[in-house]
């Protein structure tokens, strides 16, 4: 009776596309705007990402997130040096500095200063130059996104694209000469200004003069060592706050979940994506089966039980979930690659779709329910009934 | 018909009737009531039926409209329940079976004609016809298989393929008619078969019914206010106010060896030769 119950449902075309198009849409939304929350939270840590070198970020205890800089005393960085179980500790410096354009234009840039020595920190990927080419005089490293667009020098003609900065260009900051030497791959922060790596003390002369200047210490673990008991000793040695990297990105996307309106804004999305979905494909679904009342009441005379009829509407209402699931979120693997290029936050992390999956199922279970519920109320003399 | 039961792929299913205990008659109603509603808007459509229907006839329900037909019938197909009085289906008594064995005992041994012909459109021909013997659990090839078999038998072999809006009247009740006997069944009942359908038509199926469904283990019950087929039964209850005022011996001469001939001309004899 299985392919009795997909006949019934597939015959009746308009329905059957009905329902499909309603369960593919729901899905689709929900992946799709969850998949671009997911992208957008992973930005907020994207700068921890990058810098996976050191077990523990060493921090002021206010800091609430990794753009929330508190500076810390110099002096901090050899008090951790001097705890048992560091193997290494390095200094960080990062920042917002106003590069002067060639134009004459400013441009607030995210200014990164990596330990002078071993250049700890550093860009995940190069894309020109190398890294430790810092350390020649004036160096700075830029980002790709930034050099090719808004560090960009202005065409010589209107109209024409602007000319990325290159290796050998010239910035100023604060009123110091910088020279770039590398073009660098970062990852997408929520931080849309350009980045520039350069050594610490370099950024901390770029800098404004302030008394503490110290954004982070990062710190390895000694072999062996747990990483969060070490945390802990940092504590309670110097009471600076002290996060393995898992940690601090979790403070910082939790952080930006608590006190940005991004993840009510998703939220919306994604339940109009389930409640669309599932009042289009369940209404049609048990308006589908009203239809086909009479039908299932002459299976019911001609002997048809109820295990039977349950069998039937849950065959048909899997073979709609699976179809409308699959083109759904098939649909939402292919955002990406038909973006590809442009600057969409999208990350389809494997809890995406098992979550639509399960939304999906509800969504079939509750109109299969319905379904079922007036099927089983049916009496089978309605099938004399004219 | 018993023929096919003896044929090597024979289709067996449990029936859960005993034929023997039976002694020749299908259906038994002693003082049947039912009443629809209660209160104000009661309706007693039985007020009282005293029936015997014996295996081997076909047997009709005539009277008014409104006059409880439907609802006798459907009570004797075992899919309403009656109120007061006895009553024996196939040697059972509705009443006293619980919901699934009730339903167990329509899907083995009761077939079903409808006025309308309740085909499922998205169904072929061939595949409307197999559904009872899905349901008794026959796998879907075989049940297919023979549902072609009996289309054979109604002069569809070559319309198997065919959807019910493909068909003519006419025909989808020829359909509905192999569905009714596909599975062999003790007891087939028709609510207005040949309603729907013009006066030569109607007669055709009539002649049908006799010919092939019936049998001499298998009774009829057919529910009609059209006299024209008032010839094919073999005897007609007359039904008034929910009561059976009378039953008289059909016109249908000469069962025994006239079977299916239908007292009509023309070619059906050759659906009976095997
Ligand atoms: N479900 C129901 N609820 C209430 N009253 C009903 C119901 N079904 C039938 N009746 C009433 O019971 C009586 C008998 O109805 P039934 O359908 O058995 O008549 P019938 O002889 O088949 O009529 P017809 O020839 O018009 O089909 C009628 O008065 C009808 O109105
Ligand atoms: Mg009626």
């Amino acid at each position: 009776m299985n392919l009795v119950a997909i006949k019934m449902l597939i015959g009746d075309k308009a329905k059957y596309i009905g329902i499909i198009v309603g369960l593919t849409f729901a899905s689709l939304l929900m992946t799709q705007q969850a998949s671009i929350f997911v992208g957008l939270m992973t930005r907020t840590f994207g700068f921890i990402t990058d810098t996976s070198l050191p077990d523990i970020w060493v921090m002021d205890p206010k800091v609430q997130f990794v753009d929330d800089i508190k500076p810390l005393q110099d002096t901090q960085l050899l008090r951790v040096r001097g705890i048992e179980g560091v193997e290494w500790a390095t200094p960080l410096y990062k920042g917002l500095l106003k590069a002067r354009l060639d134009n004459g234009n400013f441009q607030t840039c995210n200014v990164i200063g990596l330990d002078d020595s071993t250049l700890i920190g550093g860009p995940p990927e190069m894309r020109e130059g190398r890294l430790e080419d810092l350390r020649r005089a004036d160096s700075v490293i830029v980002d790709e996104v930034g050099a090719n667009g808004r560090l960009a020098k202005q065409p010589a003609r209107k109209g024409d694209p602007p000319i990325p900065l290159k290796v050998g260009d010239t910035l100023e900051l604060n009123d110091n000469r910088a020279v770039v030497v590398g073009i660098c791959r970062v990852s997408r922060t929520f931080q849309s200004q350009p980045v520039l790596y350069t050594t610490y003390t370099r950024a901390t002369t770029f800098a404004p003069r302030e008394r503490k200047l110290l954004s982070f210490i990062l710190v390895k673990a000694k072999p062996g060592v747990a990483p969060r008991a070490l945390c802990e000793r940092i504590l309670q040695t110097t009471g600076l706050a002290a996060f393995t990297g898992d940690e601090f990105k979790t403070i910082t996307y939790k952080y930006f979940i608590k006190y940005t309106g991004i993840p009510i804004n998703f939220g919306i999305a994604v339940t109009l994506g389930f409640v669309v979905g599932a009042v289009i494909a369940g209404q049609m679904f048990y308006s589908f089966t009203l239809d086909n009342l009479r039908h299932f009441g002459t299976l019911k005379a001609m002997g048809a039980g109820n295990l039977t009829l349950l069998r039937m509407v849950i065959v048909q209402s899997v073979l709609v979930g699976c179809v409308g699931y699959g083109m759904g979120v098939g649909a939402a693997s292919l955002v990406p690659i038909l973006s590809s290029g442009s600057e969409l936050a999208f990350r389809m992390t494997w809890h995406i779709p098992a979550v639509v999956g399960g939304a999906i199922v509800l969504i079939c279970v509750l109109s299969a329910v319905l379904s079922v519920l007036k099927v089983f109320r049916l009496e089978p003399a309605i099938v004399f009934k004219g | 018909m018993t023929t096919l039961l003896a044929q090597p792929d024979a289709i067996t299913f449990d029936r859960r009737v005993d034929t023997a205990a039976l002694r020749g008659i299908a259906v038994r109603c002693v003082g049947v009531t039912k009443t629809y509603g209660s209160g104000q808007s009661a309706v007693m459509a039985l007020r009282g039926i005293d029936l015997e229907v014996k295996t081997g006839e076909l047997l009709m329900l005539v009277g008014p409209s409104g006059c409880g037909k439907t609802t006798l019938i459907s009570i004797i197909a075992g899919i309403l329940d009656y109120d007061q009085g006895e009553c024996a289906v196939l040697g059972q008594d509705p009443k006293r079976m619980s919901a699934r064995e009730l339903t167990r005992l329509r899907g083995a041994n009761v077939g079903f004609v409808f006025q309308a012909y309740n085909l499922i459109p998205t169904l072929n021909a061939a595949e409307n016809s197999a559904i009872p013997l899905l349901l008794n659990g026959v796998p879907r090839a075989k049940a297919v298989k023979r549902a072609r078999e009996m289309l054979g038998r109604v002069g569809l072999a070559d319309r198997w393929k065919s959807l019910p809006a493909q068909l003519s009247g006419g025909q989808q009740q020829r359909v509905a008619i192999t569905r009714a006997l596909v599975h062999e069944p003790r007891l087939i009942v028709c609510d207005e078969p040949t309603a729907a359908l013009d006066h030569e038509t109607g007669g055709r199926v009539m002649e049908l019914l006799r010919a092939v469904a019936l049998d001499e283990g298998r009774a009829l019950v057919i529910v009609t206010h059209d006299p024209r087929i008032f010839g094919f039964a073999d005897r007609i209850a007359k039904m008034d106010d929910g009561r059976i005022t009378s039953i008289n011996e059909g016109r249908h001469e000469d069962r025994s060896t006239a079977r299916g001939a239908g007292g009509t001309s023309d070619g059906l004899t050759g659906l009976l030769s095997k």
